[in-house]
């Protein structure tokens, strides 16, 4: 018997691993940096702060894994291809604070739809990102610059996820 | 009804006035944790210790959708042993009680960081002083008065920057407890606030600030104030000022300077 669920885990886990390690079909749209809403910060200081690639990597983990537990954001997140929304975030903060990667998500104003965000919720993802970025041991003053292109954002996010 | 929600230190502490602010100033920050989609509010107590004097206040505000403020504050400045010295008995103390109203006018100090359009607001303090006897004796006219004022205020993440500036039309002594308006002049004059901070962290910011006043009365000057500050965020509901002040000269006792401690609850 124990032998069988056992195996019967393993089964499950097998079939259930590649849906996690692929990304949903999203509808077409035209990739450009662009669509980040936001140039990029000039030389690649704060890129270097955020620890290159990998630093951001762990951050944007942090991220989710918060968002994820958070009441105020969990339920956000529910239905949310999690491969995708961890690629792009990367790209994301690669691109903005000045480092070598282009942004191939969607506009802010699309990535946003519909979803009937309030500040609330965005700044839940700030003091979350914040917190992340202390993990990482990031200094304030790089985090600072980081969020400083990110602020305008509640615009593009907040407003049009009404529609 | 929503409560809670805004990003620490952006509701500001609770300045001299119980307004949302810095310590000296009054900022356009509107107090209360809420967002625009929710109401918040705040309470404080502060105490400072001057060279010759003291002054302690508890009070609190009330935030509207981060578009409104309304706020009350009580506020005992005791003369201690200066008292005696100036006639009026140990331990006199001038109470007055400060109602406050503030309306955020346009613009946006914390999203808005790809411009540098203030967040500006507009208010009044209505200040009401119990010692009516006394302000007419050295010279004050009135036990109440009513401060307007505009402020303006920005934070430039990119640079860690907190800037504040405030135009006040008043015609206070002292901030009111010395009355309103005075021999020398009895109607309003424009005064000055200014602030700059230097945020540390995302809790703790560092800075100064200068305030002038009017100078009514014939039987003492009065100088600009000016201290220098933290505000530190301890929770994201409990925030604390400390703060080393210099008032100037208050009722010809020179250089009154000492420490502010506030202590504010926010939600």
């Amino acid at each position: 018997m124990m032998m069988r669920t056992a195996l019967l885990a393993a089964a499950a886990l097998l079939i259930a691993a590649p849906a996690f390690a692929e990304e949903q079909p999203v509808k077409p749209y035209v990739q450009s940096d662009a669509n980040a809403g936001t140039k990029p910060i000039a030389g690649d200081a704060v890129f270097k702060a955020l620890h290159g690639q990998e630093g951001i990597g762990r951050i944007v983990d942090d991220l989710i894994a918060s968002l994820r537990t958070d009441p105020v954001t969990a339920d956000i997140f529910k239905a949310s291809d999690f491969e995708r929304l961890r690629r792009t975030l990367i790209e994301d903060f690669c691109y903005v604070s000045g480092g070598p990667c282009h942004y191939t998500g969607m506009d802010m104003k699309t990535a946003h739809q519909h979803m009937g965000l309030q500040d609330i919720h965005f700044n839940a993802l700030v003091q979350h990102l914040e917190d992340a970025m202390n993990k990482e041991g990031v200094p304030f003053r790089d985090q600072a610059r980081l969020l400083a292109k990110f602020a305008p954002m509640r615009t593009p996010v907040v407003d049009a996820s009404q529609n | 009804m929503q409560f809670g929600g805004k990003l620490d230190l952006t509701r500001g502490v609770a300045n001299v006035e119980g307004a949302g602010g810095g310590g000296l100033s009054t900022w356009a920050l509107i107090t209360g944790n809420e967002t625009r989609d929710g109401v918040g509010g705040q309470v404080y107590g502060t105490y400072v210790g001057l060279s010759d004097y003291s002054l302690n206040e508890f009070g609190g505000g009330v935030g509207l959708f981060d578009r409104g403020e309304i706020s009350l504050s009580r506020q005992t400045f005791d003369t201690g042993a200066t008292g005696a010295k100036l006639g009026l008995g140990k331990n006199f103390a001038f109470d007055q009680t400060v109602v406050g109203a503030k309306l955020r006018l346009f613009g946006d100090a914390v999203y808005a960081q790809d411009s540098w359009m203030p967040q500006v607001a507009a208010g009044l303090q209505y200040k009401m002083n119990d010692r009516t006897a006394i302000i007419h004796a050295v010279g004050g006219k009135d036990d109440t008065g009513v401060d307007y004022y505009v402020a303006a205020t920005k934070i430039l993440l990119d640079q860690s920057l907190v800037l504040n500036g405030t135009l006040r039309e008043t015609r206070a002594n002292q901030f009111g407890f010395l009355g309103f308006g005075g021999d020398r002049n009895s109607g309003y004059s424009t005064q000055f606030e200014g602030s700059a901070g230097y945020l540390v962290s995302r809790r703790l910011l560092v800075g100064a600030e200068y305030r002038t006043k009017p100078d009514n009365l014939g039987f003492a000057h009065e100088n600009s104030a000016y201290d220098l500050l933290a505000a530190f965020a301890i929770t994201h509901s409990l925030s604390a000022t400390a703060a080393y002040v210099n008032l100037g000269d208050i009722a010809t006792f020179r250089n009154q300077r000492g420490f502010y401690i506030s202590l504010q609850a926010g939600f």
